[in-house]
């Protein structure tokens, strides 16, 4: 077997002639494509096609993190400008067409994450061959970063499965394992790792007919047919996401209309629509917010605390929510609460989870095991987490603390997921109150990626890594929050309902609140949202916080919630519900949007970010920003409340307030934050350097 | 290691509800059923479930994807790939020879711990396709060419789909041909026992269960959720309005028209699972155990398949007598009670003197049981009759009882299908000698 060397790549062949082409970055821990990489790449390709003996081209990532997780996102900040941008794309198209050009049969053996460019590569090739595992990931995630896919993706891969499923992958930007991409003819087989070579050889040396789509998508493909698939794909796609702030899926749709996948026409019009996205302004948002994700993702990574054993107490609708969802990650829990009844509703939901994540009966077996009721309390002795889901009462939560600290393991986390107590007022009858520490969940658990890790002044710094690192061991979003009323996300979100309640009160119709914040990004509108979380949630939470903040709680909240009105789960709050959906009154086709609704309420939700900085409940504005994105759906392509206030600049944030204070009231008079901020919002760092899981 | 014969003691124990079938699969397979008992009792050792030398599961009909459900348990109990685990199978008396098998590895010094017990899932027993349809089908399998698939249509009898129910070919003696209830009619034929006295037994069955619940006596019962957001705390098979008026209507099933062996006072058809946690002296003192009690001794027999109902006699007499003990010595009782009439026929045969010198050489009749030292809280009429589990739950009631009563003996037997009887005598220590 001879060898050759290069900086990322090594070229060898073997015994039966066939070239093992192997990707291992020098300098990352995943593979991902940069210029470097692909300059190299184009060597061996050179080198590879002056080859006359070889039988064929098998290429291979040298790393067990996978295959190849995309285009490297870190250099996207570094593009100055649109033909820079075409300029690095072109490079990449001119390289993968040098590789589909090889007369010899290629094959792309793929373990891990194939996404974005990595994808891209392996299309470029003959044959794809997949190991069926669990960590095997096939997909062009690129729309989730406001861009498309650049180096041939949107015009190989309709040319290989047809262009449903083509734009199903795209459009979405969603992800496929090894078995649903083989069903989609994405890979020719999908199998054990024990046979990866030998199917990745036989392609090679068997050399049969190339995947080719349907009959019908060849049909789909043709010109007159395409405007009119066009209109419904955008339909999709407008359920999802608007043009306004997302325009790349839209523009993979126009290019397709265009061209129809096809040609070289097609590659260009790909590149020169891609470097458009490349240095917009949402793009470099949402990649930002990537990078946000990744460094949520890095906390507690140094902790070698190895929880497996996660003690629930509180079956309610968060605790039960949160033992499923742990259970789910592969923890074994045990949830408590007093009776039978009030378990037995949490393990119905949690089954319906397993159903729905799972799928296969043997793994919701598995997790319907690993959840055990225990209204003994059982696994207080055993668990190496334990968190408090009880109802918000100070003397409940204490009586309950100063117990577990008897009975639980020394080294178990003792955590609350209250979100209105503050711990170092329910740590005063431990013996050891710096145990204490607050994880605190959303609802709907299963939804909302982001879990507050609440700081008490008490709380252990050790003690804070741990609960970090669980919160990451069950593939959540740690934020670490100072222990203050309302946290960072209640908070800030409270300040915006509570905007939302006022304009109500004033008579703008509901489906125009909703309307505004949607338009500005939301993904839903506050009065839905209220409705969605409950009523009776947020009175309380709006009870707690203008307690400690002074603002008054909304009467009609008050009135509603003692009428029994608590949103969607009680079938009327704001709106009125049929089958779980509100029923919205259209506005009258004249109704007049008066502009400062949507002021009103963004700059309430941006004042309290800046008083939550000032006051140090989160480190940074990076992180309020990825709080507020990963917490409550803040419109991602802004960047954030802070990344936005920045777009608008410290002046216009503060003749906003200046005006707004004078028309509504001192609500509105600008926080001292924003004063001390010569940009108007903070070290917002747009691009931090990272290392990570890559996609374009 | 071997030859050794070590103390062997019961130190906890757990069952599911026993859950009545009701014409259709249950919830629970007998894996979710033993896994459902089993991880609350290990939740509460002092011990992780890797310590467990091993496990012996005792269960009559499997699901055809349980192939070796002992161990299917013990993986899915968090025992770990390491820890062997099988599975054992004597009709009636499964739960018992597991408990039997996991005392001898224990006596023998192979293991210290042993979770040990029985399931099954009754609700569960497959329909079969009969002989006929499985000849058809293998033909049609074998036909290669559409021709010769063709001509196998016409050959199709709609009678070919009548199924074979496993549940009524596994409570049918194999070689008589006899119904378990037909046997217990023999039992009734042979020493007079009335309709009557059988639903009275019955009566009596219901009411002790139901005081049994009542003073909250069941403390091994673990509570069995669904996911359909259901939940079972108590065996459903209870009927406290239950009478002999009532019983009295109900027609015979087994010898129909003119038998007396009914529903109603014959052990119902349910799903459930019980487990004990079986150790020795070292076990007990490693971890600090407490212990419910100690095995004394183990007894089989083997009796008429048509009288199987009267195993227990000839399995506890012989104990009793190498033990040197006598009926009194014995505070308390279980006798599974497969039917009304079994169980009655077991007292009668103890008062039988020539029944009592032929099977045991004895001069006198072995004489009468009290019923108040009887299946003490209820039996199998009432509480239903897991074939895979039952063995394990009257010994485990058993345990309960001489603790709460103070007492010092009892005996635990099953009859058991196909004509064996099995028996343990089980004495009441707190801690090991």
């Amino acid at each position: 077997m001879s060898e050759q060397h290069y900086q990322h790549w090594s070229l060898a062949k073997d015994n039966d002639n066939i070239l093992w082409l192997t990707l291992d970055r020098q300098d990352a821990s995943v593979n991902t494509l940069n210029r470097a990489v692909i300059e190299e790449f184009n060597h061996c390709i050179e080198h590879v096609a002056q080859d006359r003996e070889c039988q064929g081209l098998i290429i291979r990532s040298g790393k067990d993190t996978g295959f190849i997780a995309g285009a490297d996102v870190e250099q996207f900040g570094k593009i100055k400008d649109i033909n820079e941008a075409v300029d690095l794309v072109r490079q990449g198209q001119k390289v993968l067409d040098r590789l589909a050009a090889l007369s010899m049969p290629t094959v792309a053996m793929i373990e891990g994450f194939c996404l974005g460019g990595g994808l891209e590569l392996s299309l470029a090739c003959r044959y794809r061959v997949a190991e069926n595992s669990r960590k095997t990931r096939l997909g062009l995630p690129e729309v989730l970063l406001g861009i498309h896919p650049g180096w041939g993706g949107t015009v190989r891969l309709p040319q290989l499965i047809g262009i449903l499923p083509a734009m199903d992958l795209i459009l979405s930007g969603r992800t496929v394992s090894a078995n649903a991409a083989a069903k989609m003819g994405v890979v020719d087989a999908a199998v054990p790792k024990r046979q990866l070579e030998r199917a990745a050889r036989y392609y090679v040396l068997n050399k049969p007919p190339v995947n080719k789509p349907s009959k019908l998508q060849r049909v789909l493909n043709f010109s007159l047919l395409r405007p009119l698939l066009a209109k419904l794909l955008r339909s999709k796609v407008a359920k999802k996401a608007s043009p306004k702030h997302y325009p790349a899926p839209y523009a993979v749709i126009h290019n397709w209309v265009r061209d129809g996948a096809h040609g070289e026409k097609a590659m260009i019009n790909e590149a020169n629509s891609i470097g458009k996205m490349l240095v917009s302004d949402t793009s470099r948002n949402l990649v930002r917010v990537f990078f946000l994700q990744e460094r949520l993702k890095s906390l507690g990574k140094d902790s070698d605390f190895a929880p497996q054993h996660v003690h629930v107490i509180g079956a309610g609708v968060m605790g039960g929510d949160i033992a499923a969802w742990c259970a789910l990650r592969g923890m074994r829990v045990t949830l408590q609460d007093r009776e039978p009844q009030y378990i037995a509703p949490a393990i119905k939901r949690a089954y319906a989870l397993f159903k729905k994540k799972l799928r296969k009966p043997r793994d919701i077996n598995a997790a319907m095991d690993r959840l055990m009721p225990d209204t003994q309390g059982l696994g207080v002795s055993q668990a190496d987490v334990i968190i408090e889901a009880i109802y918000e009462n100070l003397e409940a939560k204490q009586a309950l603390f100063k117990e577990l600290e008897i009975n639980a393991k020394p080294t178990a986390i003792l955590a609350s997921n209250t979100s209105s107590i503050p711990l170092d007022e329910i740590n005063t009858v431990m013996q050891n109150p710096s145990r204490l520490v607050g994880i605190h969940f959303f609802n709907p658990v299963a939804m909302m990626p982001l879990v507050e890790i609440v700081v008490g002044n008490k709380s252990d710094t050790e003690t804070i890594q741990s609960a970090t690192a669980f919160v990451r061991k069950i593939d959540r979003l740690p934020i670490p929050v100072k222990s203050s009323p309302g946290f960072l996300v209640n908070r800030v979100l409270m300040a915006y309902l509570m905007e939302a309640f006022q304009l109500y009160q004033e008579g703008v119709p509901m489906a125009a609140i909703d309307k505004a914040a949607k338009d500005f990004g939301m993904p839903m509108g506050p009065i839905e949202l209220a409705d969605t979380v409950g009523l009776d949630i947020c009175l309380s939470v709006a009870k707690n916080l203008t307690s400690h903040l002074g603002g008054e709680v909304p009467e009609h909240l008050v009135a509603m919630v003692d009428k029994g009105q608590l949103g969607k789960k009680s079938g009327s709050g704001f709106y009125d519900y049929k089958k779980g959906k509100p029923v919205k009154r259209p506005l009258a086709k004249n109704y007049k949007m008066a502009d400062d609704i949507t002021k009103r309420m963004s700059m309430r939700l941006l004042n309290e970010s800046a008083a939550v900085l000032r006051e140090g409940v989160v480190e940074d504005a990076d992180l309020l920003d990825a709080g507020m994105i990963f917490g409550t759906g803040f419109a991602p392509f802004t960047g954030g409340p802070m990344s936005y206030a920045k777009f608008l600049g410290k002046n216009r944030v503060l003749s906003e307030f200046a005006r707004l204070s004078t028309q509504y009231g001192e609500r509105f008079l600008a926080d001292p934050y924003w004063s001390h901020h010569e940009d108007g919002a903070g070290q917002v760092q747009t691009h931090p350097r990272n290392e990570g899981v890559a996609t374009g | 290691m071997s030859n050794r014969n070590r103390e062997v003691y019961i130190v906890d124990g757990a069952r599911t509800p026993f859950l009545k079938a009701k014409g259709k699969p249950g919830p629970y397979s007998g894996a979710d059923l033993a896994v459902n008992a089993g991880r609350e009792l290990l939740a509460r050792q002092p011990f992780s479930p890797e310590a467990i030398g091993e496990v012996v599961i005792g269960s009559v009909m499997p699901g055809p994807e349980e192939a070796n459900i002992g161990r299917i348990i013990s993986l899915r109990l968090g025992c770990g790939k390491e820890v062997p685990a099988w599975t054992v199978q004597r009709n009636c008396a499964a739960g018992l020879q597991a408990i039997d098998s996991a005392l001898k590895d224990i006596a023998t010094g192979r293991h210290d711990l042993v979770l040990a017990g029985g399931t099954e899932a009754m609700s569960h027993a497959p329909l079969l396709f009969n002989q006929k349809m499985v000849n058809w089908l293998a033909a049609w399998y074998s036909a290669k060419t559409f021709p010769a698939k063709l001509a196998m249509v016409p050959k199709f009898r709609p009678a070919f789909l009548a199924p074979v129910i496993a549940l009524l070919k596994g409570l049918t003696d194999p070689l008589n041909g006899l119904s378990m209830g037909q046997t217990a009619e023999n039992l009734a034929y042979r020493y007079n026992i009335t309709r009557d006295e059988m639903d009275e037994f019955s009566v009596m069955s219901h009411q002790r269960l139901a005081k049994a619940i009542d003073e909250g006596y069941l403390r091994e019962v673990t509570t069995l959720y669904d996911s359909r957001g259901n939940f079972y705390e108590h065996d459903d098979g209870l009927r406290r309005d239950s009478s002999v008026e009532k019983l009295a209507k109900l027609r015979p099933f087994f010898d129909k028209k003119f038998g007396n062996v009914t529903p109603g006072n014959s052990s119902q058809v349910t799903d459930g699972a019980a487990l004990v946690l079986m150790a020795s002296a070292d076990a007990v003192k490693q971890y600090d155990l407490p212990v419910l009690g100690k095995i004394k001794d183990v007894n089989w027999a083997g009796v008429d398949p048509a009288e199987m109902g009267l195993g227990p006699v000839n399995a506890i007499t012989p104990m009793l007598q190498r033990n040197q003990l006598s009926k009194n010595d014995i505070d308390a009782w279980e006798i599974n009670e497969a039917f009304a009439a079994q169980v009655i026929g077991c007292l009668r045969a103890w008062e039988d003197k020539d029944y009592c010198a032929k099977n045991f050489g004895m001069s006198e009749a072995f004489g009468s049981i009290p019923l108040d030292k009887l299946n003490i809280d209820g039996g199998a009429i009432a509480i239903g009759h897991p074939v895979g589990a039952s063995g394990a739950r009257i010994v485990l009631r058993l345990l309960h009882i001489l603790k709460r009563q103070q007492a010092k003996r009892g005996v635990a037997s099953l009859c058991i299908g196909g004509g064996q009887g099995g028996a343990i005598l089980i004495e009441n220590v707190s801690e090991v000698a």
